[in-house]
């Protein structure tokens, strides 16, 4: 039999990658039949987090192929000329391993920074609808600005890393001065450019707080947000690693 | 449109079959030492393919005509399948694919895994935008320095191969734009490229390899009858693919020392 | 805070920008791909007549157009390959009609992401255009092939071409990616978010298993794409080596050294192959769906044909060094790859089996839907049964580069993937447009495509033996090619004798969707979802209700049942599955 629910949804505006819902299903979905049709923050929260963990695997993919390449390249012989023979070519590049560390503590400070903001904008999202109860108050005043601190550290972090790059060059490793050179750019700027979309990302969510959206719509861009800001972090973790261990 | 459809499916599959059994277009007559192998395994392949396609395309067109609904047509089966029957057919047919494939490697292995024969002919193939080129290592059996500066295909032979004549075992290497060898040796090619992937294809030798930059890639075939042979560059290579041919001469050993030392002589 | 719940009208956006063009609902964003897929298959067929034409005639001077040079013929060649591979088989099978039945198949009222959705589609259109506009700046399109091998495609001096339009070339691939990825994302949420109540996954139409694993390889497989493409970039622009050794072009040493033109073909394949099976899924999905629609029957074996699909797309990932075996990559490799590629061989088998089992013993309905899903299984039977040959290294030692390849996927991806979305088309069609195709003129369609279609790519199966390179812009230079002559000009008169009838689909594509028979709401007497609501489906697909799923999506003959199908959200009171 079909069940007749009542046609509500929630605007929610579109937010950057990882997930835009626009007018999201006036129901919640799963094929055992959640819900009453009643637009469920929990189940659209989980919705796009699951976007996004769906997303992160093609970032993953992309990372996979290009530390394969870096793997291979690194090991590849090839035929020097003069000899006849195959020679291994590589150039360890010499990183400037103090800035680089520099920027992994920024990044990881504003990995803690958006993981507080993420877990005080759903306490709030939680406490909304009995905030809205005449005569209750959720007793905690201004809320810190941790989400302006993240973007702030995050900024930190690029300019860091731009600094790295110039260092890089006076070191003499431009992109292409070798295979390793390319490769330590290449990967260090795809992450960069992956971070900078998180970036925008989170200045989209300060507009937002600022102008008053209904906090729940915030609440799931902001965890959202958070969570890719964690991989962006781990993903840097694991960058830093390839180029050092396996320099 | 049943039976319409049965005469469109059985036509196509017979006039298909047709071409194939009667060898209109075939392999060119094949002259290496691997050519009985891979004409064999080609030949299984065949067989049992073309069975395959015949009683797939057959069953096809059958079963269109026959369970076509009509007045009187008898009641639908439900079902929603058979697994003992989707097991059975599953097995068989991995048992025949993977067994195929088994029966090929043999062959795949003695061509491949193997290096050259000890007293096999080095020849050093050279591809190119748009010719290919032969090397010769001469009478001290090595081969001379090349290097990248000194390639100048306009020149043809040895400036187009880039020999170092500052090298000593260059004296004797003999570069030729067409290739000589000996009938019944193994030719153990070396295939390089200078600028894009090219391949080396001689269809009447069963011999393909891809002559790929930066790669020094060695490979070998045996010819087995005397005779000349077209060579094809199949992989693309820019405007002139279509026309970088080349020819294999397999000439008697006496005819060969004969032709070496003619080169080495004009040098 | 207020509670920030908002009724909005079932009536949808209002306004020809937001209804047409920036819409966001998955039907019109659908009918946006399918309609940019069909402009570009047009413009892929009157490039592959211009190539068959040069073939076998190549000094012939054609209208407007003049004489074909070598270096033009490749091309066309590349664009040919490239506007097919992505901006038909990927867009129209997959993005056309899995945006426009996918949520509705599940019971959803439109995807997970509504506005992602709208970006994908936008950006694939930015990609196109980006595509298109090789043609048209200085040196042209790219003549390296859509296979793109490095260094031709790496070295700005290596032809006609490579400069500008090849740079073109790569954004586009690189736009589509991003797109495809956006757009795999949709599907897979959507797939295990958003089904309705009742619709478990063993319950859903074999349509959305093969969108919902073919969106999965996607996600996996164009990443990759992205990675390489953005290598070439750098080795083409910015003096970058990932793919180009030391080399002398032109009698000049090039400023590369160390790169390996392997990685390149490593990271395409491993996309490219699974790209085919993106190619094919869907149509077999399709092929699946309208077999047991109009056999009245059952699919035969429903969790084979789930675990098939399944099984195709990991070992898809498994196979890609098949494209490999001449390229110089070690034998020992070949072999394991040829081995899980004849494996891959074996869900294949299971499925045409399945298809064979579900119209035997059915009350086959001969419809034009119908005629393109048998079509579908001939074709596929065909070109499937050449895949066997050049997974065989040995064989593929003579096989490989010659016209046996264009045979094998020509048929699988030129024409029987096209059948699955002729197919869709001819049975969707009533849905989307609430009209009728003709179906006169749509049986006329089937047989010249059939049968074209055959004539154009069964004989070069025999040329392929007879050792016809693939990629020649003409064979006027080899001996042993001139036989081969007669029989390449009967498939240029085949091919230009199809792709002139498929004016005859586009004829009755239009002139149906305005002046055609109107459609009940469920012509085909199906079973599946998208047939429980209006013809055309309102704006949020069912009306303002949610349906309930009952019974399984091929309940066709049910022995008691009142009529020969059970629809999905009939109640549950006749036994099913």
């Amino acid at each position: 039999m079909a069940t007749f629910s009542p046609p509500v949804s929630i605007d929610v505006p579109k937010t950057g990658q990882g997930g835009g819902s626009g007018r999201p299903p006036a129901f919640s979905g799963g094929g055992d039949g959640r819900g009453d049709g009643l637009p469920d923050y929990g189940a659209r929260l989980r919705r796009v987090r699951l976007g996004l963990a769906i997303g992160l695997t093609s970032v993953t993919m992309i990372f996979v192929s290009l530390t394969s390449a870096y793997v291979v390249r690194r090991g590849l012989p090839t035929i020097d000329e003069r000899t006849n023979t195959y020679v291994r070519d590589w150039i360890p590049v010499d990183l400037p391993v103090t800035l680089l560390l520099i920027n992994t503590l920024l990044l990881m400070a504003s990995s803690i920074t958006v993981e507080l903001a993420r877990r005080q904008i759903a306490r709030q999202a939680a406490l909304a609808s009995v905030g809205s109860i005449p005569g209750v108050s959720l007793g905690e005043g201004k809320s810190f600005p941790w989400l302006a601190l993240t973007v702030l550290l995050g900024g930190g972090f690029l300019t860091g890393q731009w600094m790295a790059w110039r260092e890089l060059a006076d070191r003499g490793f431009y992109l292409a001065t070798s295979a390793s050179s390319s490769f330590v750019y290449l990967l260090t700027a795809t992450h960069a450019v992956h971070l900078a979309g998180g970036m925008l990302v989170l200045l989209y969510a300060v507009a937002v707080s600022l102008l008053h959206k209904p906090v729940e719509e915030r609440g799931i861009v902001v965890d959202v947000t958070a969570w890719y800001w964690h991989f962006m972090f781990l993903l840097w973790l694991y960058i830093f690693g390839l180029l050092w261990f396996m320099r | 449109m049943g039976l319409a459809l049965l005469a469109i499916i059985w036509l196509i599959t017979f006039v298909s079959t047709y071409f194939f059994v009667a060898q209109t277009w075939w392999l060119p007559h094949g002259v290496s030492a691997s050519t009985p192998w891979i004409d064999h395994q080609f030949a299984l392949t065949y067989v049992i393919m073309g069975v395959v396609f015949v009683a797939a395309q057959g069953a096809l067109g059958l079963f269109v005509w026959q369970y076509r609904d009509r007045p009187g047509a008898g009641k639908v089966a439900y079902s929603h399948g058979n697994t003992k029957m989707e097991v059975t057919w599953t097995v068989l047919t991995a048992i025949l694919f993977i067994g195929l494939n088994l029966m090929g490697s043999p062959i795949w292995a003695s061509e491949r895994f193997a290096p050259a024969a000890a007293d096999s002919i080095p020849v050093e193939v050279t591809g190119m935008q748009f010719a290919w080129y032969f090397r010769y290592p001469g009478p001290d059996g090595k081969f001379g320095r090349t290097d990248a500066k000194l390639i100048d295909p306009s020149s043809g032979n040895e400036a187009a191969v880039g020999l170092d004549p500052s090298d000593p075992a260059s004296k004797d290497d003999v570069v030729t734009g067409t290739m000589y060898i000996p009938v019944n040796r193994e030719v153990d090619l070396r295939l390089r490229a200078i600028d894009v992937i090219h391949s080396f294809f001689i269809p009447q030798m069963r011999f393909k390899q891809d002559a790929v930059p930066g790669l020094d890639i060695h490979m070998h075939f045996t010819p087995t009858e005397i005779g000349d042979y077209e060579i094809a560059c199949a992989e693309l290579c820019g405007l002139g693919h279509y026309k970088m041919h080349g020819m294999v001469h397999v000439v008697s050993q006496e005819d060969f020392d004969k032709w070496v030392a003619a080169r080495e002589a004009e040098k | 805070m207020a509670t920030s719940a908002t009724i909005h009208s079932h009536a949808g956006p209002q306004g020809f920008i937001r209804k047409y063009i920036f819409s966001l609902d998955h039907k019109v964003i659908g009918l946006q791909y399918y309609f940019l897929a069909l402009v570009a298959v047009f413009v892929g067929m009157f490039l592959s007549v211009l190539m068959r034409i040069h073939m076998v005639w190549p000094t012939a001077v054609l209208p407007v157009i003049g004489t074909i040079a070598p270096e033009t013929y490749l091309q066309l060649l590349t664009m040919h390959g490239t506007i097919m591979v992505f901006f038909v088989l990927t867009t129209a099978p997959q993005s056309g009609f899995g945006n426009y039945f996918l949520p509705i198949q599940i019971g959803a009222p439109d995807m997970a992401f509504p506005v992602l959705n709208m970006l994908s589609f936008w950006t694939t259109f930015v990609a196109f255009v980006t595509l298109l506009a090789a043609f048209f700046v200085a040196g042209g399109a790219p003549l390296h092939g859509w296979t793109g091998y490095a260094p031709l495609s790496a070295l700005t001096n290596s032809g006609p071409g490579e400069q500008m339009g090849a740079d073109l070339w790569i954004t586009s691939i690189a736009l589509f990616c991003i797109a495809s990825l956006m757009g795999a994302l949709n599907f897979i949420t959507t797939t295990l978010d958003l089904r309705a109540k009742g619709m478990t996954m063993m319950r859903l139409p074999l349509t959305v298993w093969s969108w919902f694993i073919t969106a999965i390889l996607g996600l996996l497989a164009f990443g990759v794409l992205l990675s390489a493409g953005i290598l070439l970039l750098l080795d083409r622009n910015l003096g970058t080596s990932f793919y180009v050794p030391l080399v002398v072009v032109n009698g000049q040493v090039m400023a590369h050294k160390g790169g390996s033109p392997l990685l390149w073909q490593h990271l395409f394949w491993f996309f490219g192959h699974p790209e085919v099976y993106i190619a094919i899924l869907p149509g077999m999905g399709v092929a699946s769906q309208l077999l047991s629609t109009f056999s009245r029957k059952p699919i035969f074996g429903y969790k084979a044909m789930v675990y098939a699909l399944m099984a195709i797309g990991l070992l898809g990932f498994m196979v890609w060094g098949h494209h490999m075996f001449m390229s110089g990559m070690s034998p020992y490799t070949a072999f394991s790859f040829s081995l899980m590629t004849m494996a891959i061989g074996v869900p294949s088998a299971i499925k045409t089996f399945n298809w064979l089992g579900t119209i035997y013993g059915g009350h086959v309905r001969f419809q034009t839907p119908m005629l393109f899903a048998i079509g579908f299984v001939s074709l596929f039977v065909s070109g499937g049964l050449s895949g066997p040959f050049l997974a065989q290294p040995v064989l593929d030692i003579q096989l490989h580069d010659t016209a046996f390849v264009v045979a094998h996927f020509h048929l699988i991806m030129g024409v029987a993937a096209i059948f699955g979305m002729f197919a869709g088309t001819y049975y969707w069609f009533p849905k989307m447009f609430g009209r009728m195709m003709n179906e006169t003129w749509g049986h006329i369609h089937f047989v010249i495509t059939l049968v074209g279609a055959y004539c154009i790519f069964m004989p070069m199966h025999y040329l392929g033996m007879a050792a016809q390179p693939r990629r020649y812009s003409q064979f006027t230079e080899l001996a042993y090619l001139q036989h081969l002559l007669p029989l390449n000009r009967f498939i240029t008169y085949a091919a230009i004798i199809t792709v002139l009838g498929q004016f005859i689909f586009l004829f009755n594509l239009i002139h149906s969707m305005f002046w055609g028979e109107k459609a009940s709401d469920n012509p085909w007497e199906a079973t599946t979802l998208e047939w429980t609501t209006t013809t055309p489906p309102p704006h949020d697909n069912f009306g303002g209700h949610t349906p309930v799923v009952n019974h399984g999506p091929y309940e066709y003959n049910v022995p008691g049942a009142p009529r020969d199908y059970i629809m999905q959200t009939d109640p549950a009171t006749v036994a099913s599955h």
